[in-house]
């Protein structure tokens, strides 16, 4: 069954702009889906249409068979969403805001509160679960928005740029709570920001650019589709100019430091064969990027020819 | 890994009848603990209010003014007072919380959730009528220190305040989900529900205006409220009574309807 299916999905705002133009899109259940795409793209415009934030202008939309027009209410009770603002109330406490979040999904009060705990103690907020919401460190409250999606135990959980602004390591602890809600039969939906995230978690991926799906594959197909990557060299002895290694594209980008592109079909083994022929030494080497950047930012850029290559898609 | 969440093929799905009905407590707990956490803003002032007035207009002014249909003027304007605190409270209640939630983002807990339009505007509405008759009780146990009141129609009392309390709570929301700032949300009660208020008889009896005036009060449907709350205790009435009730009746369905119209429609709330 697919946990989420869409069909010729379309919006139209009221200032005329198309955010979506005839969308197609399933979900297997039990995935672990990515949706990326530049600012704009439409993803938050799709996520906010499934969740019932948005009203579509055409199309279809099921979540796990609960066609959002005829059974709103089913489909909307598979759903667990964090979105990407904060958007709980900053004069209530941590367990306030859940039990009553878990209320709203038909779970009574006692229930609520073993859950509460429950929830808060996975993602380490049981410490503070009297403290005013508003008292939280960004992480916390990004913590927070997962405990109180999860509450009703939803089918479905949509994840809106999770971890924005939360540190690496906790956004490290964060990727592995998303995997085993996910190895426990949760489907989950990610957008992020950061591509490293999506690849480390996601088995499928969407790209989505100007209101339409330009890219639908498993993970492992999308970067395998990746035909060079870029390394970056650090050097023992000072570089006046970047190495002549033809049939590579070599750029010096300081003098102790130069990038280097290799095809599929090129091996590093030649490269460091003709680095020491040259009498250069290697102290270490790292991707430019990651791949699934690299990815991105050639899937994407044709259309928005002042994307840099930052470590930012969306 | 079991005990992290209930596995996919394990979770029980809950009842659409239970989500409606828990989900119609949860908000009125919500706002019931908004009430009480915020009671300097909510209670207080309403009481400290009606101090004012029965020590003003009651014992100061009141005993120039003499009596007015036959009873004690402090007596005549208490049912009046404690209406007036009904009105007030009920609509800022549902303004002010459901203008915060969209204000905060947090309405959507609600919006995403399965509750049905209908719940989510009968739970407001009920955190309204919950917060009008606490005032509402509070403003008439101040008024038994200032005067004696009489019941005639305990039943009349009890079914003016309730439907009273539901009309403003179902206005307040409606002002909520078309307010864009915080100007539109104090906009109607200042600078319509008040003069519609004090010109609803809370202080006076309309025989006491003159005929066009009289006719312009009768438009007013603060004056039935408010005379068919004081017919309760005091069995005097400027309006007929039954009329009264008709148009409360007819205020509330039409508020309701168009409360639950504006939240299907998404107006101010979904895009």
């Amino acid at each position: 069954m697919h946990a989420l299916s869409v069909s010729g999905l379309s919006k139209i705002y009221a200032n005329g702009v198309q955010a979506l133009k005839g969308i197609d899109l399933d979900v297997e259940e039990g995935d672990f889906f990515a949706l990326l795409g530049p600012n704009g793209a439409g993803k938050t415009t799709l996520i906010g249409i499934v969740t019932s934030l948005v009203n579509k202008s055409a199309g279809r939309v099921a979540v796990f068979g609960h066609d959002i027009d005829a059974e709103l209410g089913l489909a909307k009770r598979c759903i667990g969403v964090v979105p990407q603002e904060i958007n709980f109330n900053q004069f209530e406490s941590c367990e306030t805001i859940v039990v009553n979040q878990a209320g709203f999904y038909g779970i009574e009060r006692r229930e609520a509160r073993r859950r509460a705990e429950k929830y808060l103690r996975l993602l380490q907020l049981w410490e503070k679960r009297r403290t005013m919401s508003r008292a939280l460190s960004g992480g916390m409250k990004r913590r927070l928005m997962i405990a109180r999606a999860l509450m009703h135990e939803p089918r479905l959980l949509i994840l809106d740029e999770p971890t924005a602004g939360v540190d690496i390591e906790n956004r490290r602890a964060m990727w592995e709570f998303l995997r085993r809600i996910n190895a426990s039969g949760t489907s989950i939906i990610l957008t992020t920001h950061y591509l490293e995230e999506a690849e480390s978690l996601c088995r499928n991926i969407a790209i989505i650019d100007g209101g339409r799906i330009i890219e639908r594959d498993r993970m492992a197909n999308l970067l395998r589709r990746l035909h060079t990557e870029t390394f970056v060299l650090n050097t023992r002895q000072p570089l006046a100019v970047a190495p002549a290694l033809a049939g590579h594209v070599v750029r010096l980008v300081d003098e102790h430091t130069f990038e280097v592109e290799l095809t599929k079909e090129q091996s590093l083994n030649e490269i460091f064969a003709r680095l020491s022929a040259l009498g250069i030494e290697v102290l270490s080497m790292r991707n430019k990027v990651n791949r699934l950047e690299e990815l991105f930012m050639r899937l994407v850029r044709p259309m928005h020819g002042d994307a840099g290559a930052g470590g930012q898609a969306a | 890994m079991n005990d992290l969440v209930t596995r996919s093929g394990d979770r029980r799905q809950v009842r659409m009848a239970t989500i409606r009905r828990v989900g119609f407590q949860t908000i009125l707990i919500r706002e019931f603990g908004r009430i009480v956490r915020i009671w300097s803003q909510t209670v207080l002032p309403s009481a400290v209010t009606a101090i004012l007035y029965f020590v003003i207009f009651g014992s100061l002014i009141g005993r120039r003014i003499g009596p007015m249909d036959g009873f004690d003027y402090m007596q005549y304007i208490a049912p009046g007072l404690i209406m007036m605190a009904v009105i007030t409270n009920s609509y800022a209640n549902v303004v002010g919380s459901f203008f915060g939630a969209k204000f905060g983002g947090y309405v959507e807990e609600l919006l995403v959730s399965p509750l049905p339009d209908w719940v989510i505007v009968l739970g407001y509405v009920g955190g309204g009528v919950i917060r009008g008759l606490l005032v509402g009780g509070m403003v008439t146990v101040v008024s038994l220190f200032f005067t004696r009141l009489q019941v005639e129609h305990p039943l009349v009392i009890l079914a003016a305040v309730l439907l009273t309390a539901l009309v403003f709570s179902l206005g307040g929301f409606i002002n909520a989900v078309f307010a864009q700032s915080f100007d539109q949300v104090n906009w109607i009660p200042t600078f319509i529900l008040t003069p519609l208020t004090y010109f609803g008889g809370v202080f006076y009896s309309i025989s006491l205006l003159p005929g066009w005036a009289q006719t312009l009060s009768h438009a007013n449907p603060v004056l039935h409220m408010v005379n068919a709350f004081r017919y309760g205790f005091l069995g005097v009435s400027d309006v007929e009574v039954w009329r009264a009730f008709a148009i409360m009746l007819a205020f509330v369905v039409v508020l309701y309807a168009v409360a639950v119209a504006l939240m299907t429609r998404g107006t101010g709330l979904r895009q």
